[in-house]
């Protein structure tokens, strides 16, 4: 089962914690990996750490010209792609009524603009071989909302229909779309959290913990699967209950 | 019928799976043949590949018959 031997896989954001964990799964599942992300080094120790298959594609993607070329730049070292995972995502939090023009246009341009020219860049090859893989990770406040972070919450709720439209366009060409919302993850960002903080965020949580990368990395090698086949224009939650939709 | 012609209407049978009679000159792809607009840009791919060709988006959408793809690609193939 989840066997992806023979795959050719890009991870953006691959430097981060949820992304290093997805390309980890997917390397471990036999895919070949492109790695993406700003930091080069990082790539690099990575790329180093997993050995064979892997390839390391930089790209800043709050740059178009470096969005566009990221897709040929896989493929080009891959030969194909299979399966693409839209991890990348920054934020600039703020209270609504101090956010500012850049933090708005930064959080959408990297979050959900780049992420639909990456998918449109991905497209082509997919519908030339009657198969692929869209994975894009969003997050539960894209549907729940989340009080300081207006412009996160639309470019991910902007990812959940973007991905729903172009799984109705692309099904009969067996392409399967779809989103992973985590909920709290151990990440950097969730490290910087004192215990008050992590405990007042727990109490939401029925699971009673957070999350772990790994985690999020397990939704996706099911998505990548053959086996998830029939799933598309769908939403995996990963929240140990915090949100039930 | 020229070369082109004969290249252009078998790659139109052959994925829309339609008769070779109904594939006409002025026969519309979406009108005629059935295609959606994602067979569309299917074919034009089809076509940039057979013909080792690029085929910008704007000239793509103003080919809407097989004459079109016709008249397109002996101007500009080879």
């Amino acid at each position: 089962m989840f066997n992806l031997e023979g795959k050719a896989a890009l991870v953006t954001g691959a430097t981060g914690g949820i992304g290093e964990a997805i390309a980890r799964a997917l390397h471990a599942q036999g895919a070949t990996v492109a790695l993406s992300g700003t930091r080069a080094e990082k790539l690099e120790a990575l790329a180093n750490d997993l050995g064979e298959r892997v390839f390391v594609t930089p790209a800043n993607l709050s740059d178009r010209e470096a969005v566009d070329a990221l897709v040929p730049a896989a493929e080009a070292a891959m030969g194909k792609l299979d399966i693409l995972v839209n991890n990348a995502g920054i934020t600039r939090d703020n209270i609504f009524m101090r956010m500012k023009d850049e933090e708005w246009e930064q959080v959408l341009e990297v979050n959900l603009t780049s992420n639909f020219r990456i998918c449109r860049a991905a497209i082509k090859g997919m519908m030339k071989r009657r198969a692929g893989r869209i994975i894009g990770i969003t997050s539960v406040v894209g549907v729940t909302g989340n009080p300081g972070q207006v412009n996160y919450a639309a470019a991910k709720a902007g990812m959940i229909g973007m991905y729903k439209s172009l799984a109705r366009e692309v099904a009969s060409r067996n392409i399967t779309v779809n989103t992973i919302a985590p909920g709290f993850i151990e990440t950097a960002m969730t490290d910087a959290l004192n215990e008050k903080q992590k405990e007042s965020i727990l109490v939401s949580v029925p699971a009673g913990r957070l999350g772990t990368a790994a985690e999020i990395a397990s939704a996706s090698v099911y998505l990548a699967s053959d086996e998830a086949a029939y799933i598309t224009g769908q939403t995996i939650h990963v929240n140990g209950g915090m949100a039930m939709i | 019928m020229s070369d082109i012609a004969d290249r252009v209407k078998k790659i139109v049978i052959e994925h829309l799976g339609v008769d070779a009679e109904k594939v006409t000159d002025n026969a519309s792809f979406i009108d005629d043949l059935g295609a959606d607009s994602l067979d569309t840009v299917e074919l034009v791919m089809a076509f940039e590949e057979e013909f080792g060709v690029e085929i910008p988006d704007d000239a793509a959408e103003t080919i809407l018959t097989v004459g079109d793809a016709v008249k397109f690609l002996e101007k500009n193939a080879g």
